[in-house]
Order: C-alpha cells, then sequence, then structure tokens
C-alpha cells in the first residue's frame, strides 16, 4: 500500500446559497481544490463525490457523473458516496484506498449538500430518513429529538451541565465568527443564551436540554481535496498532507439497541484505528475536528477517542482545555455547530480545515501554533458509521 | 406639500385614544442590549428610510413585507390609517426592525407587520412579542387579528403562539388565512415568548431617543440578506 497524501484542498463559504445550485457548488469546490493542488490543465483519474440528500432535496441522482461533465473531467471514473452525514469521510476513505492501492494515481473528492432550497421542517424530516425506518423513523423521531434524549443520558450518567453545552456553543461560534467560510458569523454569550432571564426566547428548547444553540444550523455548502501517492509529490504547490491513519467502525443502526446508549463504540474503535495506523496517541493530536452537530458530541467525541476520560469531557470544554490555546483545541473552524453541516460536504470540510491548520494557512486568529498531526471524526447516523483520518504535516 | 386642512378634515379619521406603551430593554444571544420603544407619527420618515432598502429583496417575502409596511407607515404619517401604532428595535441608537398594528375598535387589534432588519438574534420574535404585549396589556383588547405573509412568520406566529384559525372573518391585508390571539393564548405564550425589563436604564433610554440611526441601503440589504449573502 502506498502513503497517500492531500496535495488540495477547497471549499466555498457555507451558508445559505440561494443562487447556486449543488452542482454549482460542488464545481467551485472542486477547482479551488485542483487549483490548489496546481494541476493546471492535468485532470484526475478518479471523482469520488459525497453526497446524502440530493435524490430527495433535489430530485437528482447520478452526481459524480454530473460534476465530471460539469469539469470536463472525461474520462476519469466517478462514483458517488452516500453514507448519511458520514459520506463525506466515507468518499474520502474510497479515494484514499484507490490511490494508495495502487490503482490511480490523482483522485478528487468533493462533499457537497443543497439543504436551504427546502423548509427547515423538511430539511429535518430528510435527515431523519437516516434513523431506523421502523424502530425510530415511523415514532417521529429526529436528530435533534434523537440528540435530546443522548443528552439527558449523558448528563445522568456524567453529570454534563447546561453550562457546558453553553460552553461549547460559544467556543464554537466565537471561532466560526473567525472564518469566512462559516455559514454563522456571531460571537453569542452566555449572558444572551443562558444567564439572562431574557434567554428562553434567544435561545429556546429545541429538544430539552438541549437548545436552539446547541444545534449545527441547516447549511448548503460543498469542500473538496485531491489526494495522490505521497511518493509521486514532487514541487508540490503546496506543502502535502499525509493521510496518516484513518478508521472506520459501525455500530446497530437503532439506538435503543445499544447495551448502552451513551457509549458510542464506533467512535472509539475508528478513532483506535487511525492512531494505530498512524503510530500516534491521542495526545499526539494538536487540532481536532469533531463532528458537533450538536453541542453534545463534541464533549462526548471528545471523550471516546481519548482526548479525556468518560464524564470529564464537558468539565475540560468549561476549563477552556479544548479552545485554541488550550489543550487539544477543538473545532476552531467553528464546527457544524458554526461553519455548518451541509450534511455531504461535512467530513470534506473537516478534512480541508485540518489541511489548512497543518499547512499552517489559517488567519492566526484561528491558526494552532505548530500544528503537526490533526484528527477528524465524522458521524454517520447517530453514530453508527464513523469515520477517523489521522493527518500529518509533512516535512519538506 | 400643501395640505388644504379644511378638506383633511374631512379626509382625516377620527382616531380613539391608544394607552402607550412603555419600553423596555432585552439582552440579545449576543449580549447587546435591544431597547424596544412605541414612536410616534413624527419618527415615519426616517423609519421609511429603514424600510426602502426592503422593497426589491424578495427573500423570505421580504418584498412583501417591505411595500406593505411602508405604505402603512405612510398612511399613518399622512393621517390616512386609523389607530395605527408603531413599536420599534434600536441597538445603541441603530434602527433593527420595526413592527406595527391598528385598533380595529375597542376589542379588536390588527396586527400589520413585523419587519427584522438585523437578523439571526430573534429581534422579530422579540418586535413581535411587544406588538402582542401592547395590544393584549396596555390597550386591553380581547383579541388580536394575525395573519401571515412569509413562511418564517407563519412558524414565529401561528406555531409558536398556538393561534386559532378564524374562518369567520378575513384580516384586512387580503384573503390570506386569517388567526387570531385570545387574550388566554397569550398569558399562555408569555412565559416563554414574551420578556423584557422596565424600566429601561436612562443612559439606554437616552441613546435610543436621541436619533434613530438608520443604516445605508447596502449595510441593510447585507444584514436582511446575511454577511455575504448567506
Amino acid at each position: 500500500m502506498r502513503d497517500v497524501a492531500i496535495i488540495g484542498a477547497g471549499m466555498i463559504p457555507f451558508g445559505r446559497r440561494d443562487e447556486d445550485s449543488l452542482m454549482d457548488m460542488l464545481a467551485y469546490a472542486s477547482l479551488n481544490a485542483l487549483d490548489d493542488a496546481g494541476l493546471g490543465d492535468k485532470s484526475v483519474d478518479a471523482v469520488y463525490v459525497a453526497n446524502m440528500g440530493a435524490g430527495i432535496l433535489q430530485h437528482q441522482t447520478a452526481i459524480a457523473s454530473a460534476l465530471v461533465d460539469r469539469l470536463s473531467l472525461f474520462p476519469a471514473a466517478a462514483d458517488m458516496v452516500e453514507n448519511g452525514p458520514a459520506s463525506g469521510a466515507s468518499a474520502i476513505k474510497n479515494g484514499l484506498l484507490a490511490v494508495a492501492s495502487g490503482y490511480y494515481d490523482a483522485v478528487l473528492v468533493a462533499g457537497g449538500e443543497k439543504m436551504r432550497e427546502v423548509t427547515g421542517w423538511r430539511a429535518t424530516d430528510f435527515v431523519a430518513t437516516l434513523t431506523h425506518p421502523l424502530a425510530e423513523y415511523i415514532y417521529g423521531v429526529t436528530l435533534p429529538g434523537m440528540a435530546g434524549m443522548f443528552t439527558q443520558l449523558y448528563m445522568e450518567k456524567y453529570g454534563v451541565t447546561r453550562e457546558q453545552l453553553v460552553q461549547v456553543a460559544t467556543k464554537n461560534q466565537k471561532m466560526g465568527a473567525l472564518n469566512p467560510y462559516a455559514h454563522v458569523e456571531m460571537v453569542i454569550t452566555r449572558e444572551g443564551i443562558l444567564d439572562s432571564p431574557h434567554a428562553i426566547v434567544n435561545n429556546p428548547p429545541v429538544a430539552e436540554p438541549l437548545h436552539l444553540y446547541d444545534a449545527c444550523p441547516v447549511s448548503d455548502g460543498a469542500a473538496a481535496v485531491v489526494l495522490c501517492p505521497l511518493d509521486m509529490v514532487k514541487n508540490a504547490k503546496k506543502r502535502p498532507i499525509l493521510i496518516a491513519g484513518f478508521g472506520q467502525a459501525t455500530d446497530t443502526h437503532a439506538l435503543q439497541e445499544r447495551e448502552d446508549p451513551t457509549d458510542l463504540k464506533a467512535v472509539t474503535l475508528a478513532a483506535k484505528q487511525a492512531f494505530a495506523m498512524a503510530k500516534v496517541e491521542p495526545g499526539d493530536i494538536d487540532v481536532a475536528e469533531l463532528h458537533d452537530a450538536f453541542t453534545i458530541l463534541e464533549i462526548a467525541e471528545s471523550e471516546h477517542v481519548g482526548f479525556f476520560k468518560k464524564g470529564e469531557g464537558g468539565k475540560a470544554a468549561a476549563a477552556g482545555k479544548t479552545q485554541l490555546g488550550g489543550q487539544i483545541p477543538i473545532n476552531v473552524s467553528g464546527g457544524l455547530k458554526a461553519r455548518g453541516h451541509p450534511v455531504g460536504a461535512t467530513g470534506v470540510a473537516q478534512v480541508v480545515e485540518i489541511v489548512w491548520q497543518l499547512r499552517h494557512e489559517v488567519s492566526k486568529e484561528r491558526q494552532v501554533k505548530n500544528a503537526k498531526t490533526g484528527l477528524t471524526i465524522n458521524f454517520g447516523g447517530f453514530g453508527n458509521n464513523v469515520l477517523a483520518f489521522v493527518l500529518r504535516r509533512v516535512d519538506q | 406639500m400643501a395640505i388644504d386642512m379644511e378638506l383633511e378634515a374631512v379626509l382625516r379619521a377620527p382616531e380613539v385614544y391608544q394607552a402607550p406603551y412603555p419600553p423596555k430593554v432585552i439582552t440579545l444571544a449576543n449580549g447587546k442590549r435591544l431597547v424596544v420603544r412605541e414612536v410616534s407619527r413624527r419618527d415615519v420618515p426616517v423609519l421609511l428610510e429603514g424600510v426602502r432598502p426592503a422593497l426589491t429583496i424578495e427573500r423570505d417575502y421580504y418584498d412583501i413585507v417591505g411595500v406593505r409596511l411602508y405604505a402603512e407607515l405612510l398612511g399613518w404619517y399622512r393621517y390616512r390609517v386609523r389607530n395605527e401604532y408603531c413599536i420599534i428595535g434600536q441597538i445603541d441608537g441603530m434602527l433593527v426592525g420595526i413592527v406595527n398594528g391598528r385598533m380595529m375598535n375597542e376589542d379588536i387589534g390588527i396586527s400589520l407587520h413585523t419587519l427584522a432588519i438585523d437578523r439571526g438574534l430573534r429581534i422579530g420574535a422579540h418586535l413581535f412579542a411587544a406588538k402582542m404585549e401592547h395590544h393584549i396589556e396596555y390597550l386591553g383588547q380581547k383579541e388580536v387579528w394575525i395573519t401571515a405573509e412569509s413562511p418564517i412568520g407563519f412558524r414565529r406566529w401561528m406555531i409558536e403562539y398556538g393561534l386559532e384559525k378564524q374562518t369567520d372573518y378575513q384580516h384586512e391585508l387580503g384573503g390570506a388565512t386569517s388567526y387570531r390571539l385570545t387574550r388566554e393564548l397569550y398569558f399562555a405564550a408569555k412565559p416563554r415568548l414574551v420578556v423584557g425589563d422596565r424600566p429601561v436604564p436612562k443612559e439606554l433610554l437616552d441613546v435610543a431617543t436621541r436619533a434613530i440611526i438608520v443604516a445605508d441601503e447596502d449595510t441593510i440589504t447585507q444584514k436582511i440578506c446575511g454577511l455575504k449573502g448567506r
């Protein structure tokens, strides 16, 4: 197996992009990544496109073929990868394996989703299609509802508090306000969303104990990376970033079938696999992008990947250990919470952010000093399909 | 514009006394202080400057809300709408939202429009709540008739307040579905939807009343459509 590097990374600002079609967004992000890779007129051997809902939301399928056509990348092989909110990381994994195997030398991976052309409740229903159709969906379970129940259990078992959740929300929105690619660029305060008696309107309950600012926004957006074998990277325009490790694990479809619903086994297993392959420990990670679709998930994942012991993640967040300059900066992009969560794009966007961090290319207000190794966790379903990547800066 | 006051006396509708709406202050999610206060007819010209950029913004039906609000405020200014009032929201003196309504009679209030200029802070929700508070608690009315022209309005008013659909009367804004907020519904919703502190600290109120500052057209457009159109 060959070592695989990311030689190009590109994104478009997430948000509500009324003027762009899904294909526009995928094309813009792909062109940004191809330009970043300095490929010039050279094409790629294959294209993997991550998308969860075009068939439902845009009534469009065969997205990968359409992107190849849009960018005139013929005769590149093209496949679409649908794996719920983990589609992005799954597409990168497929690209990684294709390059590592020696079958392809240059692969474009793009992820995109256009969710804002439907109403919020239709978008919520669309995402809920990932739940178990007979054990969950037919009873009206939504992802916010599921996350609310998960949070309640987590609070009871590990003592996580609303204050700790608010700390995650304010941290991530503060970072999002500094990220030009973020959907939500608004700083919020603990007073405004928790302490003030007016917070009941500013930050109403969505699915108790989760409130409005505990949840990520519904976003449009796209992101892309270009992969190639590390040993073929010569005179690269930008510093290559090695995919040092990856892991993927699954868990039961229905949350109720898990022995302990607060135990995100797939997160633990995926991270362990990625750490083992990269020959690193959690303590070696300089910067992490975790899947904070809800604030509780950042806390829970920070424990399950091994940054903190079970029950310590909330306290660590409250103590500032996960902020920029802290023990392990988490979601300095703003995370899903502020950058946004166009589901098919998210896993790719997480990797793009880590690539930029490891190249030391982001603004100094968001840059993790001397970052050399980064982790991403892309959380599909409600933890039933999770992918982890460890990325490493390659010294030239 | 020359005005014939003799003819005006015929054209102008007689108005009833409306109890004033006492100002209040609300802490927003970003920690800023929103001063919510009633304004007078004299303030209309500056308010129109704040509404004008919305007239051509299709996003979230700002155009129809903007056009109608503009006409209602102008109608009030020219004494062509009876018993109207207007409540605004200001942050550091800057106009960030406008709501208006009127008394159809002693018992029934008419909710007209809600326009949030600064978005993402639930300013529209706070101002709509202030409007309902005015009708029920200060004007002492039995019910308020409401309709929605945007999906956001429908979600905010009809669903969050659990309004009653009314099929017996038509809202004066047209043939769209009409709803009513009763006193019972208002007081049931009040604990979770109506907030604000009174009295407003003098320094905050002084800033708000000194001048209604209106952002330039590009800034308002950007605020309505989101930064970078997002």
